[in-house]
């Protein structure tokens, strides 16, 4: 009897498996295709940036591009006009960049290391909970919310205290958008800085501490240390951020290409320069439009290589204490 | 500073004292009025069941239950004469009188120099960078580790093995010149000759110093304590000469444990 | 015997001097993140305030069926084309009877918004049975006049510096004497599209817009963030290919987002020929930027089921995909849909994609579809804070004031779900 029933009951189950497995089939294909799509993208963003670069190159050699120290895009009306050809140096586009970054990173790297320590090493769990959304806040508002508030508020307390101490400062300078770009990146490097600061062991500071150390000589001599290239990975992550950034830059950097570093200037970046040429009328084989592909392949190149060495640093290091 | 200074050993001669210490993890009670004497240039050993409270006593002594926030700590715990807990005694210096050696070698992420050298720095011990040394290489030389290591004291501590990671942090508890130092099982990662290497070096330490240890091996207490008490359920249930313990208790619980019966 | 006090030596002291101020410096920093945080909002905050409320001056309108439908028919379209301006100027001339030259009765008329006119044709409009009576009509005053209402003209600045001359001053005094000038609820913000006329400015086209978007975006990322999520954690074997996905993913969520609007431009605009300016584009280019969010979030909350759940389906003789969609997604859901909100919270702040795509035009109608040309919020704050009118500027607040409340909207909803249906493991 029972040899009978587990025939039959084989032979259901057998049955049961072929449907089943086309079924199976057919939505791992589903699967498998959504996964493609951010693949897709990837390639769609290299491809297509690539494509209009190449055209770019075409008409601007690109040494000119890379090596260039002028930068005004605005080809000619008239064949006849001055300056007709239009020049493409890439070189004040960047400065202008590094100079905002490097003044938002001056003011982030302080204010997000400090926070993200005292977070770790010193809150209450209480206060912890409240400040660390508090901060987090801070990455989480619109930029084109800092972008009115580095031109409407930043900017002219800047230019009144500068007045105030006897010079000129122009309305849109790249002190006032690196500011506010610091604010918002405070986030970025506080989280990423408290969870590395968190992931040493408790043993290094038990050590520390059991040997007659402060606390501040802890974090200082053994904990930050141990830390380090975690810290420096959310650094890079951060930087990363800002070369990328662009509405706070469109609305409070300006346009005009100096090269300068002089960080009461106004000065331009690769983004502003993105969105003033491919907003507004276009026609799409003129060398200003192309141009913007050219910058944007720069700027995604800079940007992914600082994120691929950040992730593999951090990587390196969360195994290292895992 | 000489680190030969020759102390005077006056033997039996207690050098920390506990009183009715009672120790709680928020209404949980971890220690429950224990009282007992640790004995100068002896080694001390606790013993009992895991979950006893016989590490949570241990670091009453050097005052490491202050980093947890729910723990609290409630007795009379004299070293020296001078109550530690009293709010006249700054903590920093009293860990600086009483090292510790953990579990699980902790060598921080620098060279095998800096992590000797880390608590003659903080504590600034040291008047001129050759005095550092000196002291350096005779903290090593007393646990035992120098001949291991004199050509590369450059590399990272966590290049060498279990048995010379935890020499590494002995020697770095002794650069700071301890009156006590304490180990809270020491040896319990470790395999059976690095184990033996290290007994044996604290056989040696107890020239110069008072050692407590908290060890889960009754073979050990046996080989090398002259003291042992039993704890059980946070109490101490039995304290005496190592010897008499572990021939004729005076305690049932005590003939049981060590008989291997509960445990 | 050596010196064995413990009491605080004066070494001691300064290393605890040190760690005090190491401390502070920790408090500073954080007091200091904040108050930055706290100052932008107030002074957002007090910028956007006046916006809610906007002037208007009460005027006598005689709803003249001579100039609105001669000839009484009642047609709509007649009464749409009407002209309507005469009904104020009449109104204005009978409330200023001494007001008489050409020019001062044309600047007497510029007190009134532009718009007016548009506002009386939609109240006739929808209410014919207004034609022939005479009715107290509260018509919206220019943003000079509103400027002014509210304090943010300085009058002692000389006249010809103010686009509001002192005679117009006079007038508006005379109208405040008269109590026929008022400051109400500013419904043309919300009920209107963008306007050059500040005073008739509102965010309901952009909001809309943002709306179109994001439902585009979600109906794409949502299905998409899940699918790819469940593949990686429940299907896909540790191999090259994964490995390539996995990375691709990281490093996509670190692409500046502007680059997702040129690959929409050059993508979506000029190979596959989508309409240009339009929420279905913006859309697309949003979430495609959200995915990789959704995806990361997503594979989370699936690795945090615990594997007995799969080990207890699969015993029981369930199929992987059995396994996976009747017992593993229907438990992670409820977290993937709040990291999907989430990811949508930050689509909704995000400008610079959209402005690659178009979306960044002059546009006055209201959306009706994903494929209507439209603005989104944080775009039409962009345009306005470029906007020279002073008006624009608590407009632009006000405007950011609406999106924050949003975001906070969708992050409220994002906590409340995780409250609600979240299990802890």
């Amino acid at each position: 009897m029972t040899k009978t029933m587990t025939k039959s009951m084989d032979l259901r189950l057998r049955h049961a498996n072929k449907s089943t497995q086309l079924k199976e089939l057919a939505i791992k294909f589903v699967l498998i295709a959504s996964s493609l799509v951010a693949i897709l993208t990837t390639a769609g963003i290299i491809v297509s940036l690539s494509y209009e670069a190449f055209r770019f190159f075409a008409k601007v050699p690109l040494s000119e591009f890379l090596f260039g120290l002028d930068w005004s895009p605005q080809t000619a009306i008239r064949e006849d006009q001055v300056g007709s050809s239009g020049a493409f140096g890439v070189i004040p586009l960047l400065t202008g960049t590094l100079l905002i970054s490097f003044i938002a990173m001056v003011v982030a790297t302080p204010l997000g290391l400090y926070s993200a320590v005292y977070l770790a090493e010193y809150a209450k769990p209480r206060t912890r909970n409240w400040v660390k959304p508090l901060l987090e806040l801070l990455a989480g508002i619109p930029t084109v919310v800092y972008g009115f508030f580095a031109a409407l508020v930043v900017a002219p307390i800047i230019r009144g205290m500068g007045s105030g101490a006897g010079f000129d400062i122009s309305s849109e300078s790249a002190m006032a958008a690196g500011l506010v770009m610091g604010i918002m990146l405070i986030p970025f490097i506080s989280s990423l800085s408290d969870d590395v600061i968190n992931a040493v062991p408790q043993a290094l500071r038990d050590a520390s501490l059991g040997m007659g150390a402060t606390k501040a000589e802890t974090i200082t001599k053994v904990v930050l240390p141990a830390a380090t290239p975690g810290i420096m990975g959310s650094l890079l992550l951060a930087i990363s951020r800002a070369i990328g950034e662009t509405m706070i830059v469109v609305m409070a950097a300006g346009l005009a290409a100096n090269l300068s570093l002089n960080p009461f200037e106004a000065v331009t970046t690769m983004t502003v320069q993105i969105v003033t040429l491919l907003t507004g009328d276009q026609e799409f084989d003129s060398a200003k439009t192309l141009a913007a592909f050219a910058i944007a392949l720069y700027l995604l190149i800079l940007t992914l290589g600082l994120n691929i060495i950040a992730l593999k640093i951090v990587d390196r290091y969360k195994r290292k204490y895992a | 500073m000489d680190m030969e200074t020759e102390k005077k050993v006056v033997a039996n001669q207690a050098i920390m004292t506990a009183r009715n210490v009672d120790v709680f993890y928020g209404k949980k009670q971890a220690i429950d009025n224990v009282s007992l004497d640790i004995l100068e240039n002896e080694i001390t050993a606790l013993i009992g069941p895991s979950g006893c409270g016989k590490s949570t006593f241990l670091r009453c002594f050097n005052r490491m239950n202050d980093t947890i926030d729910i723990c609290k700590v409630s007795g009379k715990i004299e070293f020296a004469g001078q109550d530690i807990y009293s709010p006249k005694v700054d903590v920093v210096a009293l860990r600086a009188r009483i090292g510790m050696v953990f579990q699980k070698a902790n060598p921080f992420p620098k060279s095998i120099f800096e992590n000797v050298a880390y608590g003659p720095r903080i504590h600034d011990l040291a008047e001129s960078k050759a005095e550092l040394e000196d002291i350096v290489i005779t903290s090593l030389k007393r646990a035992g580790l120098y001949d291991e290591v004199s050509d590369r004291l450059e590399d990272p501590g966590t290049s060498l093995s279990g048995g010379q990671q935890q020499r590494l942090c002995i020697a770095r508890a002794i650069a700071v010149d301890p009156e006590i130092i304490l180990m809270d099982e020491p040896c319990s990662a470790l395999d059976p000759i690095a184990t033996a290497i290290i007994e044996d070096l604290m056989e040696s330490m107890k020239r110069h110093y008072t050692i407590v240890i908290v060890t889960h091996s009754m073979a050990q207490a046996a080989r090398i304590s002259q003291k042992t008490a039993f704890f059980h359920l946070g109490k101490v249930i039995e304290y005496g000469e190592t010897e008499k313990m572990f021939t004729t208790p005076d305690n049932e619980l005590t003939q049981n444990y060590i008989s291997g019966r509960i445990g | 015997m050596r010196d064995l006090t413990l009491t605080t030596s004066d070494q001691l002291k300064k290393r605890h001097a040190k760690e005090t101020r190491f401390q502070w410096y920790g408090r500073i920093a954080i007091l200091i993140s904040l108050s930055f945080l706290v100052f932008m909002f107030v002074a957002i905050f007090f910028r956007g305030a006046g916006a809610f409320q906007q002037t208007k001056i009460g005027l006598d309108i005689n709803f003249d069926q001579t100039l609105i439908d001669p000839t009484g028919t009642g047609d709509p379209e007649i009464i749409a084309n009407a002209n309507f301006k005469p009904l104020i100027t009449k109104s204005l001339a009978q409330a200023f009877p001494e007001v008489t030259g050409r020019s001062e009765t044309r600047a007497l008329y510029k007190l009134i918004s532009s718009g007016s006119v548009f506002e009386l044709g939609n109240m006739v409009k929808e209410n014919p049975e207004l034609i022939g009576t005479s009715q107290k009509i509260w018509v919206t005053a220019t943003s000079e006049v509103d400027l002014y209402m509210k304090g943010k003209i300085d009058e002692t600045i000389s006249q010809d510096l103010r686009r509001l001359k002192d005679r117009d001053i006079a007038w508006v005094k005379q109208l405040q004497e008269s109590g026929v000038i008022k400051r109400k609820f500013n419904t043309a913000l919300f009920n209107n599209g963008d306007s050059r006329e500040p005073e008739m400015a509102g965010i309901l086209g952009a909001a809309l817009g943002s709306f179109f978007s994001l439902l585009v975006c979600f109906l794409i990322s949502f299905p998409l963030g899940i699918l790819t999520a469940v593949y990686l954690e429940e299907y896909a074997k540790k191999n090259r290919i994964t490995d390539l996905i996995e990375v691709n993913i990281n490093n996509l969520a670190a692409v500046p987002s502007i680059v997702f609007g040129l690959l929409g431009l050059s993508i979506f605009l000029n190979f596959f020929n989508l309409p240009r300016s339009t929420p279905l584009v913006g859309g697309i280019v949003l979430a495609l930027m959200t995915l990789p969010t959704i995806i990361i979030a997503s594979r989370s909350i699936l690795r945090s089921v615990p594997n007995s759940i799969r080990d207890a389906a699969l015993g029981l003789g369930a199929s992987k995909t059995q396994t996976t969609f009747h017992h593993v997604v229907p438990l992670a859901l409820p977290g993937m849909l709040t990291g999907t909100i989430l990811g949508m919270a930050r689509a909704l702040g995000e400008t610079a994609p959209l402005l690659m795509i178009g979306m960044v035009a002059f546009i006055v109608d209201i959306p009706k579809g994903v494929t209507d040309v439209a603005t989104s919020l944080p775009v039409q704050i962009f345009l306005w804070a470029d906007s020279p009118e002073k008006g624009f500027v608590e407009r632009t607040s006000a405007a950011i004031i609406v999106l924050l409340i949003f975001l906070v909207l969708m992050n409220l909803l994002a906590v409340y779900l995780r409250r609600k249906l979240e299990r802890r493991w």
